[in-house]
């Protein structure tokens, strides 16, 4: 086996906009590191865009198309068509869209790519809320959470409904490749985005990436968070290739989920009877995706 | 070669022989058989390009954006409620600058369900920044649409341009249609050759965050390219004509207009039928004449001005209506003609819509009305609608 390495290339520059300890430009820096300099990100409305500056600057070292909110995948999927018919083949097209762009508002235009297997990667950077307006819940926000939208206010309020499974809904969809990463595993990051970039074919790569104001966080612990969503089996990492499931991250011994929620502002007013929910539903869920793996690898 | 076709398939004709690189398209009456067609000529590898099946007109547009920053001239063709889904990326594709030229069968919007022709869709559109351009019929759906990719992809100008042919009138009747020979559009249409496209060895950002400060600046510079437009038009129809022996007037087609007593204005294929009627009056002596509205948008108003000179009054025949106050074309024309202090009455006619025939005695009506307004001298209703079953539709 080779070594493995992280290029040292950055086609992020310094002076983007973010907010301390934000997850997205991490994310931007591997997911360019890892695709190189002949790739296009189109990004639609979200933090993704704002924080890359204002015109006529902007912090990115390879070509960028702003859209709307719903229509990254359709975009994405006519830049390909366009180098296709010019016969621009060493190219890589990615659509970088926050998880309400995604699982929300974008899902149908995504969800028509897969039909066609358009040939892009599509990063979805979820953290887990709208934020760049303000922190309102999303189809990705998890349970118990407090945002803007789902206050909370005499020990109630806060998000009921579970993340929207949409690797679930993507593979149920015949997607070529589907992996989660996280933010605080860079090398796992990378090589997933490595392992997807030359399969022909719609590829999906779900980014957990912490927000700081939004997770009422101190911006230094935000890796340390974003880890512990791992650790604790909360945001487990796999992918899925041709249908067949695989843990990228073994965790041996998953912590609790008491840790994770414990960090964060937007889970302070969790009861502990609620906290105990969470923990089963994680499990439940855990040992759902255990499941699959061990079912599609029979 | 002269072929008896639909203006629907016209439309699909043009689209092949301009070697358009990326089509996305979804169905919708009476759009359909364009995509219909289109989708055979590319099973049977008859197109230049790539066809795509997208799940949404929203989506249709939005791939043609992407398409087109990758350099790709693009075609989708829509009607009514797929126009209106449109709406949002129709604003994306004039602020991105993508010359994306799109045919438009015009049709009602529900409720209730209404699928016949109508202009209330492409009028609704009017402020988006897309060039605007009628079709009278057939053979003048093919060549705008030719026409339209010139104009749009011209570097002075990069903006996109909707070809409106009215549904059912024009989309599913059979006209003789010459096709022109692939070397002479050729010839005429080179390839589309933007100055900005995504460069991985040049990146650049398009369509990113910009302050109060300079985003008035950007629409500035569409309002300025929408006047360079208006030559550019002419000179296209212009050099159209020097090449396919064909010409529609570029802004404003004046028709039987030299020595007329009264006019009347109107958009799409009732043109037809008014040149008709007008050539059928002037024989018993009526001297009316009839203006034909090549391009809504950019809106000729000084053209359409000289009217103030040739005749006293002027009708304007809406086949769309901006409720609480007149037709579109009407507030238009009346504005852009208007002279401080004298020029011609203007009076409006509603009539045609969603379906509803239009006849030629419809259309004498409406120029013995204004023969009577000019004898009376004033406008005594501003609207009349034309055809209603109850009421008298005038006030």
């Amino acid at each position: 086996m080779p070594k493995f390495t992280i290029p040292k290339e950055e086609y992020v520059c310094k002076g983007h906009s973010a907010c301390p300890g934000c997850g997205t430009p991490l994310a931007l820096r591997y997911t360019l590191k890892a695709l190189g300099k002949r790739t296009v990100l189109n990004i639609p409305a979200g933090c993704g865009g704002v924080i890359l500056g204002v015109w006529p600057s902007y912090a990115l070292k390879v070509p960028v198309v702003d859209n709307a909110f719903e229509c990254t995948a359709a975009i994405a999927d006519g830049i390909r068509a366009g180098f296709d018919v010019l016969g621009v083949k060493d190219a890589y097209v990615v659509g970088w869209a926050g998880d309400g762009g995604t699982v929300d508002i974008g899902l149908q235009a995504l969800s028509a790519a897969v039909d066609r297997n358009a040939n892009i990667i599509y990063v979805m950077l979820d953290n887990e809320a709208y934020m760049n307006t303000g922190i309102q819940k999303s189809g990705c926000t998890p349970i118990g959470a407090w945002t803007t939208t789902t206050p909370v206010a005499n020990g109630k309020g806060w998000n009921t409904s579970p993340k929207k499974r949409i690797m679930e809904m993507l593979v149920a969809n015949g997607i070529a490749y589907g992996a989660t990463v996280n933010v605080a595993y860079p090398e796992d990051f990378i090589a997933r985005l490595r392992e997807a970039k030359d399969i022909k074919g719609t590829k999906f790569i779900h980014a957990l990436a912490p927000c700081t104001p939004g997770w009422r966080i101190d911006p230094r612990k935000s890796i340390e968070v974003a880890r512990l969503a791992t650790q604790t089996g909360i945001f487990p990492l796999y992918k899925v290739e041709n249908g067949k499931y695989s843990l990228t991250k073994e965790i041996k011994n998953r912590k609790p989920v008491r840790e994770y929620l414990r960090l964060q502002g937007r889970f302070r007013h969790l009861p502990e009877e609620a906290i105990n929910e969470i923990q089963r539903l994680v499990d439940e869920e855990y040992a759902r995706l255990l499941k699959k793996i061990k079912e599609t690898n029979e | 070669m002269m072929e008896v076709m639909t203006a629907n398939y016209a439309a699909a004709y043009a689209v092949k022989l301009a070697r358009v690189g990326v089509i996305a398209a979804y169905p919708i009456t009476p759009q359909s058989s364009i995509s219909e067609k289109l989708a055979e000529m590319y099973v049977k590898g008859e197109l230049y390009g790539k066809y795509f099946l997208v799940e949404s007109e929203h989506s249709a547009m939005s791939m043609l954006i992407g398409a087109s920053y990758a350099g790709a001239r693009t075609f989708t063709a829509t009607s009514s409620h797929g126009l209106a889904l449109m709406h949002e990326m129709l604003f994306w594709a004039v602020g991105a600058r993508r010359p994306i030229v799109m045919a438009v069968v015009a049709r009602a919007l529900a409720p209730p369900w209404n699928i016949w022709g109508d202009h209330m869709d492409v009028m609704s559109e009017r402020d988006t920044g897309w060039m605007q351009f009628f079709c009278e019929n057939n053979q003048e759906t093919l060549d705008t649409i030719l026409m339209a990719y010139k104009i749009s992809e011209d570097r002075s100008v990069m903006l996109p341009s909707m070809v409106i042919e009215d549904g059912f009138i024009l989309s599913h009747t059979y006209e003789a249609v010459d096709i022109p020979d692939q070397d002479d559009v050729d010839d005429f249409l080179p390839p589309f050759d933007p100055e900005w496209k995504i460069d991985f060895d040049d990146p650049r950002r398009f369509g990113g965050l910009t302050m109060p400060d300079w985003w008035s600046e950007f629409r500035y510079r569409i309002a300025l390219d929408q006047e360079v437009a208006k030559k550019k038009i002419v000179e296209v129809d212009k050099e159209f004509e020097r090449r396919f022996g064909r010409s529609y007037g570029g802004l404003v087609e004046f028709y039987n207009c030299d020595d007329a007593e009264v006019a009347l204005v109107l958009a799409g294929s009732a043109v037809g039928t008014a040149k008709e009627v007008s050539d059928k009056m002037r024989e018993r002596g009526k001297k009316v004449g009839v203006v034909k509205l090549k391009t809504f948008r950019p809106f000729p108003a000084e053209e359409l001005k000289k009217l103030n000179d040739m005749v006293p009054v002027v009708g304007v025949f809406d086949r769309s209506y901006t409720f609480g106050y007149g037709g579109a074309l009407y507030s238009e024309v009346r504005n852009g003609i208007y002279v401080p202090g004298g020029g011609a009455l203007v009076k409006n006619y509603v009539g045609g819509m969603g379906g509803k025939d239009f006849t030629p005695k419809n259309m004498e009506f409406i120029f013995e009305d204004l023969l009577r307004i000019k004898k009376e001298g004033k406008v005594d209703r501003m609207v009349e609608w034309i055809n209603i079953k109850d009421g008298t539709g005038r006030w």
